[in-house]
């Protein structure tokens, strides 16, 4: 009945309605919020990795000028309760406490030991060099594997151990069973290092009082506003309905911001005990180290193949660093992975444990596709690992396996159902627009004639479990809390339209998207329809905005509840019109009688008409607003195909990527525009993880990459032009039938480069390289190769790591390592 | 990143800012295009009492040509270094080299002065200035003098320049004729360079006559490739540029940090080396 409306809106590249404030600052940032008689807190934060912390004195920074108070973690912790970990994924998991302000032991490098508060942030940063603490060093947790030892420091000692969980998954055959009856196997280990977020606008707070009625209006760069005001109510004691959590614009969260941070709590217990507002707002270094970090893994990963390349089977187990203390779900983060380390392939047996590592590190949590880029590095390089071993192209190893359009729905052999997808035609879209054959011709040559810079192909062919999520399974993952999604739609009496959504856009384009849809099918001008968001007194009820869920919960909740509204219009222009609801038709945002096209009721005169309520049918109340709240009772399943090609200069180590074509798969689109917006942001911080970042500890556990000039984040000078293309397979999870999009191209890119770095210097002896593959470190791989020393499995760079479980696996390299195939030139 | 508190100050003219600085002893810094000294000061690893900002001293700024020297003002920033005609023609290494320094936001602020003067070895601007055989004229209470680049840079971030100091311009003999190429290494466009090499080369037939190479980040100062320049001078070809090339590294003890081993620089200035002077000759 609207179909002729969806084609107006859905689908259609629009320019983004909210970029015009978002580009030149003409809104609400939260650190440009500015109230009457505001305070600044300043944090005061551990120069040790661990300590005991013997003293703090305060009361010398009372000294400095403007400073209002100053406060120690003990001072601090009568009112304020731990900071929650919603995500306890196995019933003996170790719980530590996580007070906002350390009390007596400090546990990371950035942990806060006190927090001055001034009349302006010069004066509270100035203070804090008064403040008087004495650290009596503990022994610092770093490495994985080391922290798991009998007679290892621990980084709670009151737990007794360092382990923080194990969790297992073990599904079809044993995997010891297939891999006797494989025919090959492969081991491997790689390493995910630790990210830092980095998104465009730092974390910033502002808690604005009503003390006479104990009132309390949080505002705070968060992707999750809903979220956070239930776990501030728990954490401070303020009841929940005296909270009101205001996300204004925020500059990008990438999961960083999907968080209840100490800060949070901080400027709220503080405010409350001063009766004052109170502002925080990060600096970029303090963001490097108080700001969770993304990834943090050693992944020992075995595969067990027929000399075909059938796989068999598939075997996982995954240190997973945890840092210092659980925030939200930190553990949780590796578990999301579990279910996607087969990836898009068939086999019999799967096998996967993850133990969770505290180390006196700054925590981790989600980054953009949180345990899903992870799995999908693994399972992607082995692939190709196993591809090399088999004497097989890459692609035709993936193509053997994988599982075939026909197939879907199709129960993983993790237990998700795929509900739709087609591999086959992503890829052979992907392979022409790369020209694959090619370059494949052209690597041979420069191989055959020992050319310095090699020329390197990487594959990678993803799917991922994304729209978070049936509350079901959530459940069942011991998640504390629900997947679904609400969103209503106010029509006003002028005939514009307020769409409310739970969810909490940070960059996305939700307003311009919601309002696409809402347009299609209420038939009004797109820009007639404001969409509400990020407030929980105006939105009331969310889930708020992480894991490509937005679009397929949010946005399908958005176009329900738009469908309500025109079953609620329909009876009162029945009325109107004098005719039966059935002999009604709806199109271009209005109602006429089949037959008869020039009595009409538009949506709007309807919507004027439950204002002035002077003419409804008996028993009809004056509204056809409408509200829906979905929970979906599967995830959704973006897939896609992503093809690198890189040249490495082997004199130099440094690797060019030449060309990126990708060819994703996310379901129905609503913006072309936005979707490609999404795909390339995705594939530089893919490509970021691949060649350029990593957070780098020394061995008492400082950051030393705490700044942008050492922490390198690329910028478009050093991406190549992305080309990139959809296949449109519509998911049937959701009336839509979108996927979600957020994610995707990071999860698929980190593994198509490296493969091709690898690809390139294989001719060499080189079997992997670690990330980042930096200059360095693939000159070290390659000098390593060639020396024989460590079979090319890529150096450690310059800097030590303490999460890298430097020791190579005895037995990995010696049964499968293989000599450079030739000298060098 | 919020930076202690300073005093602030700015001249109108060089004689002023002389005073200032030599009133202030050891407590001031000149600020000049604050791409290096603000980060130092909000990340508070600087702490000077005094801020002198001569940003608004005209004698300061431009580029004119004295016989065959060229002479650039201290504060002409970046960006008017790179589009000057009369820079591209007569000190076209310079130019160049200076167009790869950090993004365009910082090249629109930063000098070519205060670059030379915050003595960074990572900088670009010092090995090129050396290279360049530039020479550096300075005011201070006594008067004014010139330094030769090879005695500016003294030790990591230290120049030759006195408290009450300050640099007013560069003196560029003209390179015209000669060949030249900056070969940059840096693993992000925005980044340091890991190792940079700056080529000038004077061709004579066939063969190399002379050559001047500038090393960046191969040291705590900026350094001068003295036996790769000797071992260049009479090259006649890819082969013997490679050769000479080899020692380029000699004598240098460059720092370990997050991008590279001293092993590797030393690597990359050998590799830089021949590909800079065979980039600048074509004789590759």
């Amino acid at each position: 009945m609207t179909d002729q409306a969806v084609e107006r809106e859905v689908g259609r590249r629009r320019l983004r309605k909210e970029d015009a404030r978002l580009i030149t600052g003409q809104t609400n940032w939260t650190d440009n919020i500015q109230v009457a008689g505001l305070l600044h807190m300043a944090i005061l934060r551990s120069p040790m990795a661990h300590a005991r912390v013997t003293r703090v004195d305060v009361s010398p920074a009372l000294d400095y000028p403007n400073v209002v108070a100053a406060f120690s973690g003990a001072d601090l912790a009568e009112g304020l309760g731990s900071l929650p970990c919603a995500w306890p994924v196995t019933e003996d998991i170790v719980l530590p406490g996580h007070p906002p302000v350390a009390v007596d032991e400090v546990r990371y490098a950035g942990d806060p030991v006190a927090v001055v508060v001034a009349r302006d942030r010069y004066a509270a940063a100035d203070a804090l060099e008064a403040i008087e603490v004495d650290y009596d060093p503990l022994p610092p947790v770093l490495d994985l594997e080391a922290a798991l030892a009998e007679g290892s420091p621990l980084v709670h000692t009151d737990k007794g151990t360092n382990r923080c969980y194990t969790w297992p998954l073990a599904t079809g055959d044993s995997f010891a069973a297939v891999r006797d009856r494989a025919e090959v196997t492969l081991k491997r280990r790689y390493h995910q290092q630790r990210l830092i977020p980095n998104a465009m606008e730092p974390r910033a707070v502002v808690v604005t009082p009503i003390a006479a009625s104990g009132e309390y209006t949080v505002y705070s760069a968060t992707q999750i506003p809903h979220i956070l005001r239930i776990m501030l109510s728990t954490v401070t004691g303020i009841p929940e309905h005296k909270l009101r959590v205001i996300a204004p614009d925020v500059g990008g969260g990438f999961g960083s911001k999907l968080q209840v941070y100490g800060e949070e709590a901080l400027a709220l217990a503080i405010a409350r005990r001063l009766g004052r507002p109170v502002k925080w707002t990060e600096s970029r270094s303090e963001g490097a180290l108080a700001t969770h970090h993304g990834r943090g893994m050693i992944q020992d990963v075995e595969i067990a193949a027929t000399r075909e390349g059938g796989l068999l089977g598939l075997k996982v187990d995954l240190l997973a660093d945890m840092g210092a203390y659980l925030m939200l779900v930190t553990p949780g983060i590796p578990i999301l992975g579990a279910f996607m380390y087969p990836g898009i392939y068939k086999m019999d047996a799967y096998e996967f444990t993850c133990t969770g590592v505290f180390t006196t590190r700054t925590p981790t949590d989600a980054y953009r596709g949180a345990g899903r880029p992870e799995a999908t590095f693994a399972i992607e390089r082995i692939m190709d690992e196993l591809a090399a071993e088999l004497g097989l192209d890459p692609v035709e190893l993936r193509r053997r396996n994988w599982i075939r359009h026909e197939e879907f729905p199709y129960t993983s052999i993790a237990g998700l159902t795929y509900d739709s997808g087609n591999y086959e035609a992503a890829t052979d879209k992907a392979l022409a627009l790369f020209g694959y054959d090619d370059l494949r011709a052209e690597q041979h040559r420069r191989n055959e004639r020992g050319d310095p810079v090699r020329l390197g192909i990487g594959v990678s062919t993803y799917t991922e479990m994304c729209g978070l999520a049936p509350s079901r399974v959530l459940r069942d993952l011991r998640y504390g809390a629900g997947g679904w999604e609400a969103a209503s739609i106010r029509m006003l009496p002028t005939g514009k339209v307020e769409v409310v959504t739970g969810t909490s856009p940070h960059g996305q384009g939700h307003e311009t998207c919601w309002s696409q849809i809402a347009a299609d099918v209420l038939g009004v001008p797109f820009e007639d329809v404001e969409v509400v968001h990020g407030d929980t007194r105006a939105a009331p009820q969310g889930m708020d905005t992480y894991g490509s869920r937005s679009l397929a919960v949010g946005g399908e909740a958005v176009h329900r509840a738009a469908k309500t509204v025109v079953e609620k219009a329909r009876k009162i222009a029945a009325h109107l019109l004098e005719a039966s609801e059935q002999d009604l038709e709806f199109s271009d945002g209005a109602f006429s009688v089949k037959g008869s096209p020039e009595a009409r009721r538009t949506i709007q005169e309807i919507a004027f008409e439950t204002f002035t309520n002077h003419d409804l049918p008996d028993g009809v109340e004056p509204t056809i607003n409408a509200e829906h709240v979905v929970d979906p009772e599967n995830f959704s399943y973006p897939h896609g195909t992503h093809l690198c090609s890189v040249e490495v200069d082997t004199e130099t180590g440094r690797t060019r990527i030449r060309s990126y074509v990708c060819v994703d798969d996310v379901g129905r689109v609503v913006n072309p525009m936005i979707v490609e917006g999404q795909v390339h942001g995705g594939l530089a911080q893919g490509i970021a993880q691949a060649l350029y970042e990593e957070a780098v500890y020394d061995d008492d556990g400082n950051l030393l990459s705490g700044t942008l000039a050492d922490y390198l984040v690329p910028s478009a000078a050093d991406l190549p032009d992305f080309v990139t293309d959809r296949t449109e397979t519509p998911a049937v999870s959701n009336a839509l039938g979108v996927k979600g999009v957020g994610e995707a191209g990071t999860i698929a890119s980190t593994p198509a480069v490296v493969n091709a770095v690898v690809d390139a210097l294989r001719p060499l002896g080189v079997r992997d390289v670690r990330m980042p593959c930096s200059p360095h470190r693939v000159w070290q791989a390659i000098q390593e190769a060639r020396s024989g020393t460590a079979g090319g499995t890529g150096g450690t760079g310059p800097a030590q790591s303490g999460q890298s479980g430097q020791a190579a696996r005895s037995g990995e390299l010696g049964q499968y390592g293989r000599p450079g195939e030739e000298g060098w030139a | 990143m919020i930076p202690p508190a300073f005093e602030y100050t700015r001249p109108d003219s060089v004689d002023e800012a002389v005073r200032a600085l030599a009133d202030a002893g050891d407590e001031a810094k000149v600020l000049a295009g604050g791409q290096s000294l603000v980060p130092l000061l909000r990340l508070r690893l600087a702490f000077p009492e005094l801020l002198v900002d001569v940003g608004r001293i005209p004698e300061l700024r431009g580029v004119r040509e004295d016989g065959d020297t060229l002479v650039i003002g201290a504060m002409t920033t970046h960006h008017q270094v790179v589009h000057d005609p009369l820079v591209r023609r007569h000190a076209g290494l310079l130019a160049e080299a200076t167009a790869t320094v950090a993004d365009p936001a910082v090249r629109h602020r930063g000098t070519l002065g205060g670059s030379l003067a915050h003595a960074d070895p990572a900088g670009d601007l010092p090995a090129v200035a050396l290279a360049l055989d530039a020479e550096l004229v300075v005011a201070g209470p006594a008067g004014r003098r010139a330094i030769a680049a090879r005695e500016f840079f003294v030790d990591y971030l230290q120049s030759a320049l006195a408290d009450d100091e300050l640099l007013l311009e560069v003196r560029v003999p003209r390179s015209d004729g000669w060949d030249f190429h900056y070969e940059k290494f840096h693993p992000v466009a925005q980044s340091w360079a890991i190792v940079g090499v700056a080529a000038l080369v004077r061709r004579d037939g066939g063969r190399i006559a002379e050559a001047r190479v500038g090393l960046t980040n191969m040291g705590a100062t900026p350094l001068r490739a003295t036996a790769a320049e000797e071992a260049l001078a009479g090259a006649d070809g890819p082969e013997a540029v490679a050769r000479a090339a080899e020692a380029a590294a000699e004598g240098t003890r460059p720092a370990q940090d997050l991008s590279a081993s001293p092993e590797y620089r030393q690597h990359l200035a050998r590799v830089l080396t021949r590909r800079a002077v065979l980039t600048a000759t074509g004789m590759g």
